[in-house]
């Protein structure tokens, strides 16, 4: 896996539909993938999480507020209401998971990755910088709860 | 029982908190937000079991596993770690660092009372 490829997506979006599917109980439809140098989700919050080892980059899982609310309602089985403190906590968990899912695909293809602990990013239209150099992938999904999209920044160690 | 779990997710506390209670583990539970927070908790508590988590900052869980084995108070407290660390090479890395069994994230009620019956000895 010598170049971004499809390869280095598709661990990512397998891990995302995985733990959507088993944690917040949301089936995930796949949409279009799409190549950005730099991207601007128009969503209202992200859990990203840095991405070392022999790629380096970030993920950034990102919600607009409507499936987040949803999707953590159903992780933590308490309804909750808006984005606060627990919510945030609760979606940098969700990218944690699909990290750490993606992360044992990889190994299971002998890629050795190491991930950080979450950060969790909150505000309308917000915007995800990704390194110069390194091209971010957007990779849009729909649920019976709303839309949320991946967008996995990465590029092979040197 | 008293259980220390240890992670800097609030929501993987209380997840596990409540998981606990329903298996039946839930009469004294201890929270640290990380490794360094849990050792100042157990300064001053002893515990039947230690659930930590491992990606944490501050202090991870494999730092936090090693200082409690190094520690004669704690030789024999059974250790779970729970986290997304799935990679079979961090699997490996874990148990020699001193942790008794592994769970990865999400796990289900009966994946954490079955890996907690085996440390505690009540299973095969």
């Amino acid at each position: 896996m010598a170049k971004l490829s499809v390869e280095w997506i598709n661990p990512f979006i397998e891990a995302a539909e995985e733990i959507m599917d088993t944690v917040a109980m949301l089936k995930l439809k796949r949409g279009k993938l799409e190549l950005r140098e730099n991207s601007t989700v128009a969503y209202d919050v992200s859990g990203i999480i840095g991405i070392t080892g022999e790629a380096v980059g970030s993920i950034a899982l990102s919600f607009p507020k409507k499936t987040a609310i949803a999707a953590v309602s159903n992780f933590i089985g308490e309804e909750v209401l808006g984005i606060d403190s627990d919510t945030t906590d609760a979606i940098g968990e969700l990218t944690n998971m699909v990290a750490g899912r993606a992360k044992k695909i990889f190994s299971e293809r002998n890629v050795k990755l190491k991930i950080s602990t979450p950060n969790v990013v909150v505000g309308k239209n917000h915007t995800i910088v990704s390194p110069k150099g390194t091209p971010s992938i957007v990779i849009p999904f729909e649920s019976d709860a709303g839309e949320l999209a991946i967008q996995v920044a990465l590029k092979p160690a040197v | 029982m008293k259980i220390i779990t240890v992670d800097d997710s609030s929501t993987m506390r209380r997840i596990i908190k409540n998981t606990l209670k329903r298996i039946g583990y839930g009469d004294e539970i201890l929270e640290a937000g990380d490794g360094k927070e849990a050792l100042d908790v157990l300064a001053n508590n002893s515990v039947d079991l230690i659930i930590t988590d491992w990606n944490m900052p501050v202090m991870d869980g494999l730092t936090f596993v090693k200082h409690i084995r190094a520690d004669s108070k704690f030789d024999d407290t059974p250790i779970i770690m729970v986290t997304t660390e799935a990679a079979k090479e961090d699997i490996i890395t874990a148990l020699k660092a001193g942790v008794n069994n592994y769970i990865v994230k999400p796990f289900t009620p009966d994946v954490l009372k079955d890996k907690i019956d085996t440390v505690l000895g009540k299973k095969d």
